[in-house]
């Protein structure tokens, strides 16, 4: 890696004189930038989706672990003995910072997208919730439904654990997308720069043919082309990121703090992410058109 | 240092010639004349590694061609100057950058500075070294291909028809210039239809004329 690094800055500080014995080429020039730019601001919003889903899945993580919910469905004459008797076991056990009782009103506003506003929670045999606060680190929630099953027989604690695992598998996976895309990204930019390339060294093979005659070795002829390409690359990739970050900045609701769709983006340290992209795009073009040179010089000669 | 033993050539299916020898020592001058097609150019091209022969072994400096590495063949190109019957040159470049591109790719380029004014002196090219090759007429882009077959300082020149489309004046001081290498140890190999170069040259260096024909490579005849 360390090799490939010096070769890469040894190739940036450059042969005047070397660039020139290869004419420039308008199509594969423009091709190379073009295609450069592109997939540059693909791979930031790929980033932007793969890190997204990653503060996603933490936010989840971290939200509904620290939240239980616990359900009390009792007789009407029974139930404010039941809550009372819940709240006072809740709060003398240990892990829990706060346990609350949901009020009625409360209680409609959950139902109401599911039954409408008319709903008429006096006559139907609605639970009683109560939101659970966890504590770091937590409480025991196997002793706690042992305690609950004998003090408060009427109440069912959900700790989350159901709704919460598949979330944040949804959500990693979406990440792994993310990234994966981003590998898509490399691959199809590395092909696409490996036929322009193949495409250059085919339309300068005469001026390949003098530099052999005059004992040019294979090394001076692939650095012509390499250098080329690889400066094309790392310009088309820094606008294509550039652009990628401003469109970013503008996006609607951009902050890290707001919901799914308006948490898409980057946040803090993570738009340093962004600055590798050019640097590994222009990687991705030495390697690429180094490989097509070795292979062209080796079928030309 | 170029040496052809019992060489052959085929191409096409069609042998072009064979059991060919010939050795170019140094400060040798020779003369490689036959018909059309004879295979002069594919003699010459034997002679700096761009072929390899079909039968019979080519040495450049001691080391077969057959086999030889993509690198270690170009730098033993750097040891022959070759001037091309169409140059060869890179029309995108000077006439001063296409001369000083052997040492450019032999990372030798900073020795340019130094050589190249009394080269481009010595063929007579100084007005023309900032112009593109398309713009110069066919003796000046001779004299620029020779000038840029001798900047690396190479042991052998090698020419192929250096007079075919240039005046008899011009012709003449082409091969001084060759002439005059040729005093300073180098072996130089002409591939002509000229016979009047032929006669000049041998009024000034003991050159011998070797004659391509029937497949058979032989010496001229004292008419020569």
């Amino acid at each position: 890696m360390s090799r490939l690094l010096a070769q890469i800055l040894d190739l940036l500080a450059g042969d005047v004189q070397a660039d020139r014995t290869v004419p420039p080429t308008g199509f594969t020039a423009r091709l190379t930038i073009f295609t450069a730019a592109a997939m540059a601001l693909l791979a930031v919003f790929a980033l932007a989706f793969s890190l997204s889903t990653g503060r996603l899945a933490e936010r989840w993580s971290e939200e509904l672990a620290r939240t239980a919910t616990l359900r009390i469905s009792a007789p009407p004459e029974q139930m404010a003995a039941q809550r009372r008797a819940a709240l006072e076991l809740l709060a003398t056990t240990p892990g829990i910072a706060e346990a609350r009782a949901l009020d009625a009103e409360e209680t409609q506003a959950l139902l109401t997208p599911w039954f409408g506003p008319d709903l008429p929670l006096e006559q139907l045999p609605i639970p009683q919730l109560i939101e659970i606060v966890e504590d770091r680190p937590g409480y025991d929630a196997t002793g706690l439904r042992a305690r609950l099953q004998a003090e408060v027989p009427g109440a069912v604690l959900d700790d989350h654990t159901r709704w919460r695992e598949p979330l944040v598998a949804a959500a990693a996976r979406l990440r792994l997308l993310g990234w994966l895309a981003m590998a898509l990204i490399g691959g199809a930019m590395a092909a696409m720069i490996t036929l322009a390339a193949q495409s250059a060294l085919s339309a300068n093979a005469q001026v390949i043919r003098v530099l052999r005659l005059i004992g040019a070795r294979d090394a001076y002829i692939a650095r012509a082309f390499v250098r080329r390409f690889t400066l094309r690359a790392l310009w088309g990739a820094a606008s294509g990121t550039t652009l990628g970050a401003a469109i970013l900045l503008v996006l609607p609701g951009g902050a890290a703090d707001a919901g799914f769709l308006g948490g898409f983006g980057l946040a803090g340290g993570q738009w340093l992410w962004l600055l590798p992209i050019p640097p590994l795009a222009a990687a991705v073009a030495f390697t690429a058109t180094r490989a097509a040179a070795r292979r062209t010089l080796e079928r030309q000669s | 240092m170029i040496e052809l033993r019992d060489v052959a050539y085929s191409y096409g299916g069609g042998e072009l010639f064979s059991g060919l020898s010939l050795v170019l020592a140094p400060g040798s001058f020779h003369f490689l004349t036959g018909p059309s097609g004879a295979g002069k150019t594919t003699l010459l091209k034997l002679c700096y590694g761009d072929l390899v022969p079909t039968a019979g072994e080519v040495a450049l400096f001691g080391e077969t061609t057959r086999g030889m590495a993509r690198d270690g063949l170009a730098l033993t190109r750097r040891r022959i100057g070759v001037v091309h019957q169409d140059c060869q040159f890179l029309d995108h470049l000077s006439v001063a950058e296409n001369v000083a591109l052997p040492l450019s790719v032999a990372g030798r380029r900073a020795e340019a500075e130094a050589y190249l004014p009394d080269l481009m002196a010595w063929v007579g090219l100084n007005r023309q070294a900032g112009r593109r090759p398309p713009e110069l007429s066919g003796g000046e882009r001779q004299r620029a291909a020779l000038a840029r077959a001798v900047i690396m300082s190479p042991d052998v020149i090698i020419a192929d028809e250096p007079t075919g489309n240039i005046d008899w004046e011009m012709s003449q001081r082409l091969l001084a210039l060759l002439v005059e290498l040729n005093r300073m140890g180098k072996a130089v190999l002409i591939a002509t239809h000229d016979l009047n170069l032929i006669r000049a040259a041998k009024a000034q260096v003991a050159a011998r004329t070797l004659r391509l024909k029937g497949r058979q490579l032989m010496m001229a005849g004292a008419e020569l």
